[in-house]
């Protein structure tokens, strides 16, 4: 067991698209473990990727179990090659990252989603979600794509009042 | 190399940001965190600027740019830092016919029930005949959420529409 070194932003490495997952052996449940250990090391991380550690392999780890009020949850779970199926709904909500330390912006994610994936034995998954894990989850499998929370930022003014002003001549 | 707060104020008009910015890096400056924000057709901003010379050098960097746009500004030296951030665990919005008073007593019944505001933006929306009062805050409930929600609940009652909510930030 060990707590690995997080990429920080600007690594080029975290743009990078992470591989599927073939062989589910003991390396790949050791590397698990470690990835985990690194989450648990980090200031309250809800989730991490493996290409967050320079590992660019299909898996995460998400667990919102833990949180100061609770939230509707399915525990600790490994993710190995995950595929959303389906979305619904969206909301905004607040996110950071442990690989851009001091920052945080609103992000707009799928309030449920539908997912399948792998455990690391290589027996199957399915979750039905929603909320703050979904949010969590979706966060973490852009780190897959190479994508960080910042690709998708929007506006911290205006999010909850988008009014339209009608009146003539004003914009 | 010192961090002053720069402050700028005068009518809006596009490139002021450009050009003013360009004067200071130009001159060796470097910048910090900013807020602009336009207020009641004004152009205002708020910039730490990071400069090895004094405020006066650094006043006379920006001399040309301000003259022409026809800008007032503030220079103060701060005992600033970047990565100070505090991260808000509440947001409160507020909304209601507009009239004198609201911001004090939101702000006061919040305040006493330790809110620490780190962000607030408010806005007169509605048209001249009736105007709306909108306002977000952000802020550390330094005691508890449960504290600010029954603080809010009595000022609630005056014609004001207030929400709070507490922000759970994702780390992930």
């Amino acid at each position: 067991m060990a707590v690995l070194e997080i990429l920080t932003y600007p690594n080029e490495t975290l743009k990078q698209i992470s591989e599927p997952v073939e062989v589910f052996d003991d390396e790949l449940r050791a590397f698990v473990a470690d990835l985990e250990e690194t989450r648990l090391a980090g200031p309250g991380a809800v989730g991490i990727a493996a290409p967050q550690v320079g590992y660019f392999k299909r898996i995460v780890i998400v667990d919102v179990s833990n949180m100061k009020r609770p939230v509707p949850n399915h525990g600790y779970m490994v993710l190995v090659n995950p595929e959303i199926t389906e979305w619904d709904g969206y909301a905004v909500g607040r996110e950071g990252c442990l690989s851009v330390p001091d920052y945080t912006g609103n992000v707009i994610r799928a309030e449920k989603i539908k997912l399948e994936a792998f455990d690391p034995n290589g027996d199957k998954l399915s979750f039905e979600m929603e909320g703050f894990e979904a949010r969590a989850v979706q966060h973490e499998m852009d780190h897959l794509d190479g994508l960080l929370f910042l690709d998708r930022l929007v506006s911290k003014r205006n999010d909850l009042f988008r009014r339209k002003n009608y009146k003539k001549g004003k914009s | 190399m010192h961090w002053y707060m720069l402050t700028l104020v005068g009518e809006d008009r596009p490139a002021i940001v450009a050009k003013v910015t360009a004067a200071l890096f130009d001159g060796g400056a470097h910048l910090g965190e900013a807020a602009m924000a336009r207020l009641g057709g004004n152009f205002t901003i708020m910039l730490m600027v990071g400069f090895d010379g004094r405020a006066k050098d650094l006043e006379s960097l920006l001399e040309t740019e301000i003259d022409s746009l026809g800008l007032r500004a503030h220079i103060d030296p701060i005992e600033g830092h970047l990565h100070q951030h505090i991260e808000p665990d509440v947001r409160v919005t507020v909304y209601g016919a507009d009239r004198a008073g609201i911001v004090a007593q939101v702000t006061g019944a919040l305040a006493e029930a330790g809110l620490n505001i780190l962000d607030l933006q408010s806005d007169v929306a509605g048209t001249s005949d009736n105007p709306v009062y909108v306002m977000i805050i952000e802020g550390q409930a330094t005691e508890s959420i449960e504290g600010l929600e029954s603080a809010l609940s009595i000022v609630a009652k005056n014609g004001i529409d207030v929400d709070i909510e507490p922000i759970e930030t994702l780390i992930g």
